[in-house]
């Protein structure tokens, strides 16, 4: 079983859609109450991501970017998401969420200083809820849940979301996660992206699980199994756990069903070894730019100059990025002492003072 | 001032801290209600309600990540890892996440959580329960040790490691928990992290060690001074990271000889990590190499041979005969 034939199944296991492919309204009792601004607003974010992407890519081709890992294809998920979240909400983003993070209001060069290896890329400014992107790739399933009981003791109507792919769900800290935010009704929301691979790993050899929603049955807490190149399904989804978060009924589980274009990172893997170009076209017809697009232009609400402004618009954006992130004063490893932590050790001293001495001269 | 055993010294520095500040929180396997499999936090729920002393779902590495999300979110958690055996169960939550906090984000998120777990040998535990893995911790850069040998360190370390806005991971020797009462002060007082403590002087030889080794190596040091005079300096770490290094070599100019006395297994660790800076730092003292007395490099033992395994009195008492007459 693909996922492309997933997203088709029937029954219980229909993903929820509200945009068709066509951009035609198939739920319209589930649209989410958007103004003509918010909606423009979601399709200008998608479209700046795929320029951002694009120039994301070819910068890390000509070596001025380090690790990426390309989000194309997933900008509605991502999108939708984070749009359905207030700013007081806090995020904890595997390495593939950038765009989420910089929607919530971290700053554009500072991910690419992350993406150089640049300690200015982990900091985060103040007010700003996110937290760095996440290596192992589900830790952040049980920090979450930390997060949440933090604005939970504190009467807060907060949430945390945090992001994961579909490799994620095998690992304990998943289940780990969802089991502490049933017990303690945690207002978490689990965000899984399910593209249908962990690098070259297909979903069928990930799990014998139908689906990674159902997996929500067995920690009690709700799930949501969407489609996730269906921008209205996502902000839907999202918004809903979100109230039952904030409501005192605990956690959700969204699966999103999605798909990248791109390889899994720019280091070197390969998708053609692991999937084939008809899975690739197939998924394409179900683009979510696309897909949004024909909805807005059914309702008057973009045309082909919009669009052209928001590329220009990206691509600036990320000129003006990369020069400040060009700009940054280069990182000394004297400074990473600095913050191994609050009061250096005298062991930890001596070796600044051995670095200080080399990076001085 | 109250005689306290270790374990209720453990658990009034915990009253103190939930009392003083309202972010710290207790949570761990069975330390609610039960009040721990120890005790240690034994009424701690019922004073401070289920809100600050709760329960967790028994799954260490869910613990870890609640700690570290609840420490970036303004709390500051003392987490329970049931057993130090445990611990690779939620040593990424330590290793790769909470040590990592304040330099992955260049110091806008600290990560101010205390993992308390007991450890140690001589009480007949089953596997994966009484096991050294402290020299684990120590190599894990960002991480503070602490390992108390008495109810009064165990008191004000406690309570500095909790108000420490870097992870703590604090070890309490089983062994320790209930074996004698000393007189510990009432309400707050605390006791420097980093800081060793010269438990007895001396001017031939200085003993290095922590936790329930002190005990032991006091021991040794009276059978020795009594046997042919030598005067014995042992020093209390008290704190495994960081080490108190000034301490140990200021003793060690002193006296010319040393030896590292550790529960754990000899290779690696607390006692090769301390060799390894006397020789950086004061070689040219040495009247004799430093030698360790340590446990062999085994898994630890099978109960009915742990008593064999660990180091005793005989085995550093052996030790300073060595450096002594080298």
């Amino acid at each position: 079983m693909s996922v492309s034939t997933a997203v088709e199944q029937t029954g219980n296991n229909t993903p929820l859609q509200i945009l068709a492919p066509d951009g035609t309204v198939v739920r319209p009792d589930l649209m989410p109450k958007l103004s003509d601004d918010e909606l423009r607003e979601l399709m200008r974010k998608m479209v700046f991501t795929r320029v951002w992407d694009q120039r994301a890519i070819s910068l890390n081709r000509q070596g001025r970017l380090g690790f990426y890992a390309p989000v194309a294809g997933q900008e509605a998920s991502m999108i939708g998401s984070e749009g359905a979240l207030s700013k007081e909400d806090f995020i904890l983003p595997s390495y593939r969420d950038i765009p989420q993070m910089v929607w919530h209001g971290y700053p554009m060069h500072k991910a690419f200083l992350y993406s150089r290896g640049h300690i200015e890329g982990g900091r985060i400014p103040e007010g700003v809820n996110v937290l760095m992107p996440q290596i192992i790739i589900a830790a952040q399933c049980t920090q979450a849940t930390g997060v949440a009981m933090g604005y939970k003791l504190r009467g807060e109507k907060r949430v945390a979301i945090n992001y994961f792919g579909d490799g994620a769900t095998s690992q304990g800290d998943f289940y780990e996660g969802m089991n502490f935010a049933g017990v303690y009704k945690l207002p978490v929301i689990f965000f899984s992206q399910n593209n249908g691979y962990a690098i070259s790993l297909p979903f069928e050899k990930q799990t014998a699980s139908e689906n990674i929603a159902v997996k929500a049955v067995a920690a009690g807490i709700a799930s949501e199994r969407i489609d996730g190149m269906d921008i209205l399904a996502v902000y839907y989804a999202v918004q809903k756990a979100k109230e039952r978060g904030v409501n005192g009924e605990g956690a959700t589980l969204i699966e999103a069903l999605t798909y990248r274009y791109g390889p899994h990172t720019m280091a070197g893997d390969d998708p053609t070894r692991y999937r084939t170009g008809e899975e690739q076209s197939e998924w394409e017809l179900n683009d979510p730019l696309i897909r949004f697009r024909k909805f807005l232009e059914g309702k008057g609400l973009w045309s082909e100059k919009d669009e052209e402004a928001v590329i220009e618009e990206a691509k600036q954006a990320v000129a003006d990025a990369i020069k400040k992130a060009d700009e940054t004063p280069k990182m000394k490893v004297s400074e990473l002492i600095d913050v191994m932590f609050e009061t250096l050790p005298p062991a930890l001293e001596e070796q600044k003072a051995e670095y200080l001495a080399k990076e001085s001269k | 001032m109250a005689q306290m055993t270790m374990v209720q010294a453990i658990t009034d520095a915990m009253r103190v801290e939930l009392k003083r500040d309202e972010t710290v929180v207790v949570f761990g396997e069975d330390v609610g209600n039960n009040g721990g499999v120890f005790r240690a936090t034994e009424g701690l729920q019922s004073e401070f309600g289920e809100q600050r002393v709760f329960d967790t779902p028994l799954a260490e590495s869910g613990i870890g990540g609640l700690a570290v999300g609840l420490s970036i979110n303004g709390f500051r958690p003392v987490a329970e890892i049931q057993f130090f055996g445990f611990v690779f169960e939620t040593f990424d939550a330590i290793a790769s996440q909470a040590t990592r906090m304040r330099y992955r984000s260049g110091g806008r998120f600290t990560s101010p959580v205390t993992f308390r777990s007991p450890f140690g040998g001589g009480v007949k535990t089953p596997e994966l329960h009484a096991d050294s893995l402290e020299g684990l911790m120590l190599q894990t850069p960002g991480l503070k040790v602490v390992i108390p040998s008495n109810p009064y360190d165990a008191k004000g370390l406690l309570i500095s490691a909790i108000r420490d806005n870097d992870p703590v991971v604090f070890l309490e020797h089983m062994k320790l928990y209930r074996s004698f009462r000393q007189e510990v002060p009432e309400g707050e007082y605390t006791i420097p992290l980093g800081k060793a403590n010269i438990v007895k002087e001396g001017s031939d030889v200085t003993i290095i060690t922590y936790g329930a080794m002190v005990h032991t190596s006091l021991k040794a040091a009276e059978e020795i001074e009594k046997a042919r005079g030598a005067k014995v300096e042992v020093i209390d770490l008290r704190t495994i990271s960081p080490l108190d290094i000034d301490t140990i070599v200021e003793s060690v100019k002193k006296t010319n000889r040393a030896i590292v006395v550790q529960e754990a297994q000899k290779t690696s660790g607390v006692a090769a990590e301390i060799i390894a800076q006397i020789n950086e730092r004061a070689i040219l003292h040495l009247e004799a190499p430093v030698l360790r007395v340590t446990a062999p490099d085994t898994v630890y033992p099978f109960a009915t041979a742990e008593d064999v395994w660990l180091p005793d009195v005989k085995r550093v008492v052996d030790g300073l005969t060595q450096v002594l007459d080298f």
